[in-house]
C-alpha cells in the first residue's frame, strides 16, 4: 500500500507543479485529459461499480452545462448556486431514467439503447428551446480573464486547471471511499450477478439508483465546468452521441471499475492523438483520416489484447 | 391540407420505412442470435454503397444487378469477420463488444475518408428521379423499387429460416445456446453463418440506399442509430418485424413532419423507442 | 515536438551568441497561424479554405513586399481540438491566427486569442455574437447572419426588378442549425421593414440538417403554391431537396437563397448536372471583374490546375483577405508585436481587395461592415455573378424555364 500511496504523492505533486514548467499548449491539453478522466469517473460510478452501461451521458453534462449556464446568462447568478440547480435536474434526470429501467427490468444492452434514446431526445428538444438559445447557441459574456474570479468562475486558464485538477483528485478520493464502503460492497454483489444478491436481502432497485443518482451528480459538475471554461453551448455539439462516446472511451481503455482506469485511461487517450498527429505531421502523410485510422486500430488492439482496461495490466506490472 | 398531400406522404412514409426496414433487417438477424452489438452497422452499409458506386462507375450496373455479387463479397466479409474477430466477444460484457464495434467503426469510416475522400458519391440511373403517377398520388419509382427488395429480401430470410435445415440450426442456436451445443450443432459455424447473412441484408440495403442517398463516409452512425430503434420497435430476430419497425418510423415521422414540425421529427421516433423498450421491451413481433 | 524544443533552442543560442544572420531572419517574416477543419465532418469545407491559404504568400510577397510563414493546423472539426491548437499555434510563434470557419470554433479560438493577447482574424463564421463579445483582439471580416439576410433579401428585390417579374408569394424552407436559425430570425425582423419587395411568405418550413429524407418537407412546400422557393441550406439537403423537387414534379419560378451555402459548390454542380442550373444564391463573393481577383486566380490556377476558383471562391477569397489583412497590418506595423500589430490591424483601410464590398475597415467591435454580396446564378454550370449589373458576368434568368403555375 504504501508504494501506491508514494506513487500517487508524487503524481499530485507533478500534476499541481505542472504549469510551471509546460507551456500554454500542454496546460489546456492537461486541462483536457483531466476533464475527461475526471467525466470517465464519474460515468464509472455507474458502469464499473453497478454494471449499468449508459451511452448517452452526454445528456448529464448538456444539461449540466445549459441549467448553470442559462441561469448566468439570464440573472447573472453565479455558478456556485447554479450548480445546485444543475445537480438537481440531472440527479432528477437520472432517477427518472433509472426508474424506467429498473421497474420494468431493463438492462444491459436495452438500457444502453434507452440512454441513447434519451440523449437523443433531448438534443433535438434543446434544438427548438430558444430560452437557452436553440440551435444557434448559448453565449456566456467573457467578462474578464485575468484575475481569479473565483464567484463567478471567470479567469485565466490556470484557474480551470486547478480546478478541473482539483475536481478529479476529489472525485477519485470520493471513489475509493465509496468502493470500501456499505455500497461499494454491494455494487459488487450485484454487479457479479444480480439475482444471488437479491436473494441475500439486498435491496438492488435501492443501489443500483444510488449509482445512477451519484454519477449524474458527478457528471453534472463536468457540464458546469464545461459551459464556464468554452463559455458557448451548442445542441449540436453538447448533446452529440459522439460525446457520449468521448466520455466512456477512457474508462473502458483504462478499466472499467478500478479506480485509477479512467485517468489512465484519459491521459493515455490524449497522449496517443496528440502523438500521433505530431508522427503523422513528421511523416508527411497528411491524409484526412489517417490519423484516426491508426487511432481506431490502436483502440481495437486494447480491446482485444487487454479486455479489462490498461490500467489492470499496468498495476499487476507495478505490483501496485 | 389536403387528401391528396396526406395520402402522398403516408405513401412515401411506408416507402421510406420499408427501406429502412430492410437496413434493420441484417442487424435483426444479427443481434436476435448471435447478440453480439453491432454498432459498426450503418458504416457497413456505407461499405456496400460504395461499393455499389464504384461497380456504377467502372461498368455502368444498376445497383440491383450489382447487388447480387456485393452481397455474394458481404456474406464472405461477415463470416470471416465473425468468426476472426467478434467471437471471442460474445461471452463478453456489452461494453467491450460496444468498444470492439466502435474500434472497427471508426477504422472503417476513416479508411473510406482516405480512398475515397470526403465528396459525395452517388449513381446515376435513369428512374432515379421518376414517379409513377396516378392521378394526384405520386410514387417515386426508385423507393417502391427499394421497397420491393425489402420485401423480398425479408421473405426469402424468412422462408431460409423457417424452412431449411441450416436456418433451423440457426434458430436453435439462437433460442438455446447450451441445448444446440448439447445436441452437437457446431454453434461457432452457425454464428459465423448468420453473421454472414446479416451481412448479405446490409449489402443489399446498401445497394438499394445508394439510390435514394449520396454516400459519404461519415453516413455511418445515423443509421445505425436508426436500425437499432428499428429492431428494438419491431422485435428482435423477427424478419417481418424489422420491416413493420421500419414502417411504423417512416410514417410516424412523416405524419410527425406534416403536422407538427419536420425539423422535431426524429425526436418521434426516440420517443417511440422509449415507449416500447418500456412497455413491450421484446418489441412488437418478438418474443421475450 | 522534441524536434521543434530543440530549433527553438538553437534560435535561441543564435541570438544569444549574437549571430546576426539568423535573428534578422526570425524578425522579418510574419507567422500566420491557419487554423482550419481539414478533417471531420468538415472536412471538405476547410480543404477549400486551405487553398486560398497556400496562394497567400507567394501573392502578397509580390503586391506588399512582405513575408509570410504559413503554420497550418487541422483542428478535425472538433472544438476541443480547435482549443488546444491554437494555444499550440501560439506557443509556437505565431505572431496571428487565421481562420476557422466554424462558429463554436472561432468562439474558443477568440478566447485564446484574446487571453493571449494574439489577434485572430476571422476568415468565415457568421453567429453574430462572436464580435459582441467586447474582444479587443478578435476581427472579423465576413458578414454576420443579420447582414447576410439584409444584403441578401435587397438583391432579391434588384433581381425582380431586372427581370421584370412579379412573385407575390413564397414559402421559405431553413436547416434548423446555428446558421439556418440566424437566417430565420434575421428574415423574420427585416422583411416587414423592406416594404419594396413584392411578395409575402406563405409558409415556413424548417428541417434537420441531418435528413436524407425530405419528402415530407418538400410535399408540405408544393402544397403551398407558392410562387417561388425561398431557401436556406447547406449543401447536402440542398441536393436532396432539388431531387425531391424534380420527383415530385414541383417547378416554382425559382429557387432563391438569401444566402447560404451549398448551391454554388462544386459538388452541387457534380451530382445534379443539369438540374443545378438556375438555382440563385445571395452570398458575399469576389468581383469577377476586380483586378486583385485576377492575380489570385492566375496564383490559384498554377497551384490548383485541374480546379476552378469559382467553385473555392468564398472559402478560399476570404481565408485569403483574412491573410492579406494580416500582411498588410504587419507592413504599417513593421513589428511582430502582438499589441502592435492588433492596433495595426484595427487601423485597417485597404481598398483594393479581391471580395465585393466597401473597403476593408473594422468598427469598434472588430467587425467590418459594408461586405458586399452578389447574386449568384447557377449557368452553364459554373455560379455566376448576375447582380449587382457592375460585377455581373451575364444576367440573370428569373423566372426559370420549366416554371409551372402550379
Amino acid at each position: 500500500m504504501t508504494k501506491a500511496s508514494a506513487a500517487l504523492a508524487l503524481l499530485a505533486a507533478l500534476l499541481i507543479a505542472l504549469p510551471a514548467f509546460a507551456g500554454n499548449y500542454l496546460l489546456s491539453v492537461a486541462t483536457l485529459i483531466l476533464y475527461f478522466a475526471y467525466t470517465g469517473q464519474a460515468w464509472n460510478v455507474m458502469m464499473g461499480f453497478a454494471g449499468q452501461l449508459s451511452l448517452g451521458h452526454a445528456l448529464y453534462v448538456g444539461v449540466g452545462g445549459y441549467t448553470a449556464g442559462a441561469i448566468f446568462y439570464h440573472w447573472g447568478i453565479g455558478p456556485w448556486a447554479g450548480l445546485w440547480v444543475a445537480m438537481a435536474l440531472c440527479v432528477a434526470l437520472g432517477v427518472i431514467i433509472g426508474f424506467l429501467a429498473f421497474r420494468f427490468g431493463i438492462s444491459g444492452v436495452y438500457f444502453a439503447l434507452l440512454t441513447i434514446a434519451f440523449a437523443e431526445f433531448t438534443r433535438i428538444g434543446f434544438d427548438h428551446l430558444d430560452w437557452t438559445g436553440g440551435p444557434g447557441g448559448l453565449f456566456l459574456k467573457v467578462a474578464q480573464r485575468d484575475t481569479w474570479d473565483v464567484a463567478n468562475f471567470r479567469g485565466p486558464p490556470l484557474m480551470y486547471y486547478y480546478t478541473i485538477l482539483f475536481l478529479t483528485a476529489a472525485a477519485l478520493a470520493f471513489c475509493a471511499v465509496l468502493l470500501r464502503s456499505k455500497a461499494g460492497y454491494y455494487w459488487q454483489a450485484i454487479r457479479e450477478n444480480e439475482e444471488a444478491a437479491q436473494a441475500l436481502g439486498i435491496n438492488t432497485f435501492r443501489w443500483k439508483m444510488l449509482a445512477v443518482a451519484i454519477s449524474s451528480a458527478m457528471t453534472s459538475i463536468s457540464g458546469v465546468f464545461y459551459a464556464f471554461y468554452y463559455n458557448n453551448l451548442f445542441p449540436e455539439q453538447v448533446f452529440n452521441i459522439g460525446r457520449s462516446i468521448e466520455i466512456i472511451l477512457g474508462p473502458v481503455i483504462g478499466g472499467v471499475g478500478t479506480l485509477f482506469g479512467p485517468i489512465l485511461g484519459a491521459v493515455v487517450l490524449t497522449v496517443l492523438s496528440d502523438t500521433l498527429t505530431e508522427l503523422l505531421a513528421a511523416l508527411g502523410w497528411e491524409i484526412p483520416g489517417i490519423k484516426q485510422v491508426f487511432y481506431g486500430a490502436v483502440l481495437l488492439a486494447v480491446v482485444m489484447f487487454l479486455p479489462n482496461g490498461i490500467w489492470p495490466a499496468v498495476a499487476k506490472r507495478l505490483r501496485l | 391540407m389536403s387528401f391528396d398531400l396526406v395520402v402522398n406522404v403516408l405513401i412515401a412514409g411506408t416507402l421510406t420505412g420499408l427501406v429502412y426496414g430492410l437496413m434493420a433487417l441484417g442487424l435483426s438477424v444479427i443481434f436476435g442470435v448471435v447478440r453480439v452489438v453491432n454498432f459498426a452497422h450503418g458504416e457497413m452499409m456505407t461499405v456496400a454503397m460504395y461499393a455499389a458506386t464504384v461497380l456504377f462507375a467502372m461498368l455502368g450496373l444498376d445497383p440491383f444487378v450489382v447487388a447480387l455479387p456485393v452481397a455474394a463479397a458481404f456474406f464472405v466479409f461477415g463470416y470471416v469477420l465473425q468468426a476472426g474477430l467478434i467471437n471471442p466477444f460474445i461471452t463478453r460484457p456489452e461494453h467491450s463488444q460496444f468498444m470492439l464495434l466502435v474500434a472497427v467503426a471508426i477504422v472503417m469510416v476513416n479508411s473510406l475518408l482516405m480512398v475515397f475522400g470526403p465528396d459525395a458519391r452517388n449513381v446515376q440511373v435513369d428512374y432515379q428521379l421518376d414517379s409513377f403517377e396516378i392521378g394526384k398520388i405520386l410514387v417515386d419509382k426508385a423507393r417502391l423499387y427499394a421497397a420491393a427488395a425489402a420485401v423480398l429480401t425479408a421473405g426469402g430470410l424468412f422462408l431460409f429460416f423457417k424452412h431449411s435445415k441450416a436456418g433451423k440450426a440457426i434458430r436453435a442456436c439462437a433460442d438455446n445456446y447450451l441445448g444446440a451445443k448439447v445436441v452437437g450443432l457446431n454453434v461457432k459455424k452457425y454464428y459465423a453463418l448468420t453473421f454472414g447473412l446479416g451481412c448479405v441484408c446490409v449489402a443489399i440495403a446498401g445497394c438499394a440506399m445508394v439510390l435514394l442517398v449520396d454516400v459519404t463516409p461519415p453516413l455511418g452512425p445515423a443509421y445505425t442509430l436508426l436500425a437499432f430503434v428499428i429492431v428494438i420497435v419491431g422485435g428482435l430476430g423477427s424478419m417481418g418485424g424489422a420491416l413493420l419497425g421500419g414502417v411504423l418510423i417512416g410514417v410516424s415521422e412523416a405524419l410527425a413532419g406534416l403536422f407538427i414540425a419536420p425539423s422535431a421529427k426524429s425526436m418521434f421516433s426516440f420517443g417511440l423507442l422509449i415507449v416500447v423498450l418500456l412497455f413491450r421491451p421484446q418489441g412488437l413481433l418478438g418474443k421475450r | 515536438m522534441k524536434r521543434r524544443q530543440f530549433t527553438q533552442a538553437l534560435a535561441a543560442a543564435a541570438v544569444a551568441t549574437g549571430f546576426p544572420g539568423l535573428v534578422k531572419a526570425q524578425a522579418q517574416k510574419l507567422k500566420v497561424g491557419i487554423i482550419l477543419p481539414r478533417s471531420g465532418y468538415l472536412g471538405f469545407i476547410g480543404q477549400s479554405c486551405q487553398k486560398g491559404a497556400d496562394l497567400a504568400p507567394g501573392v502578397i510577397k509580390e503586391m506588399l513586399g512582405v513575408d509570410i510563414e504559413l503554420m497550418n493546423a487541422d483542428f478535425e472539426s472538433n472544438v476541443d481540438t480547435a482549443r488546444t491548437r491554437a494555444e499550440r499555434l501560439i506557443q509556437e510563434g505565431a505572431n496571428v491566427l487565421v481562420g476557422p470557419f466554424d462558429s463554436g470554433a472561432a468562439s474558443a479560438i477568440a478566447q485564446v486569442a484574446e487571453q493571449r493577447g494574439v489577434p485572430f482574424v476571422i476568415n468565415i463564421a457568421a453567429a453574430p455574437l462572436i464580435t459582441e463579445q467586447g474582444y479587443k483582439f478578435v476581427f472579423r471580416n465576413f458578414q454576420t447572419a443579420g447582414d447576410i439576410v439584409r444584403n441578401g433579401l435587397a438583391l432579391i428585390g434588384e433581381l425582380f426588378q431586372a427581370t421584370s417579374t412579379v412573385p407575390r408569394t413564397a414559402v421559405f424552407m431553413h436547416v434548423n442549425d446555428t446558421f439556418g436559425q440566424a437566417m430565420a430570425k434575421g428574415i423574420g425582423a427585416f422583411m416587414p421593414r423592406l416594404t419594396q419587395l413584392p411578395f409575402k411568405i406563405v409558409d415556413t418550413i424548417s428541417y434537420d440538417p441531418a435528413a436524407k429524407d425530405l419528402t415530407v418537407e418538400v410535399s408540405k412546400a408544393k402544397a403551398s403554391n407558392a410562387d417561388f422557393l425561398l431557401l436556406v441550406c447547406r449543401l447536402n439537403d440542398a441536393i436532396i431537396l432539388r431531387r425531391e423537387m424534380v420527383k415530385q414534379r414541383w417547378n416554382p419560378m425559382g429557387i432563391v437563397s438569401p444566402g447560404s451555402p451549398g448551391m454554388y459548390e462544386e459538388q452541387y454542380f457534380k451530382t445534379l448536372g443539369k438540374l443545378s442550373e438556375h438555382s440563385i444564391s445571395n452570398v458575399p463573393w469576389y468581383n469577377p471583374k476586380g483586378r486583385l481577383t485576377q492575380v489570385v486566380e492566375k496564383a490559384f490556377l498554377k497551384q490548383n490546375p485541374k480546379d476552378k476558383l469559382v467553385f473555392h471562391g468564398l472559402n478560399a477569397g476570404f481565408t485569403f483577405e483574412a491573410i492579406l489583412i494580416a500582411a498588410d497590418a504587419y507592413k504599417r506595423a513593421r513589428s511582430t508585436d502582438a499589441k502592435t500589430l492588433a492596433d495595426a490591424i484595427r487601423q485597417t483601410n485597404i481598398s483594393e481587395k479581391m471580395m465585393l464590398g466597401g473597403p476593408i475597415k473594422f468598427n469598434e467591435k472588430g467587425q467590418v461592415e459594408g461586405i458586399g454580396s452578389a447574386c449568384v446564378q447557377n449557368l452553364n454550370l459554373l455560379p455566376t455573378v448576375v447582380l449587382p449589373t457592375g460585377a455581373a458576368t451575364a444576367k440573370p434568368v428569373f423566372p426559370v424555364p420549366g416554371y409551372k403555375k402550379a
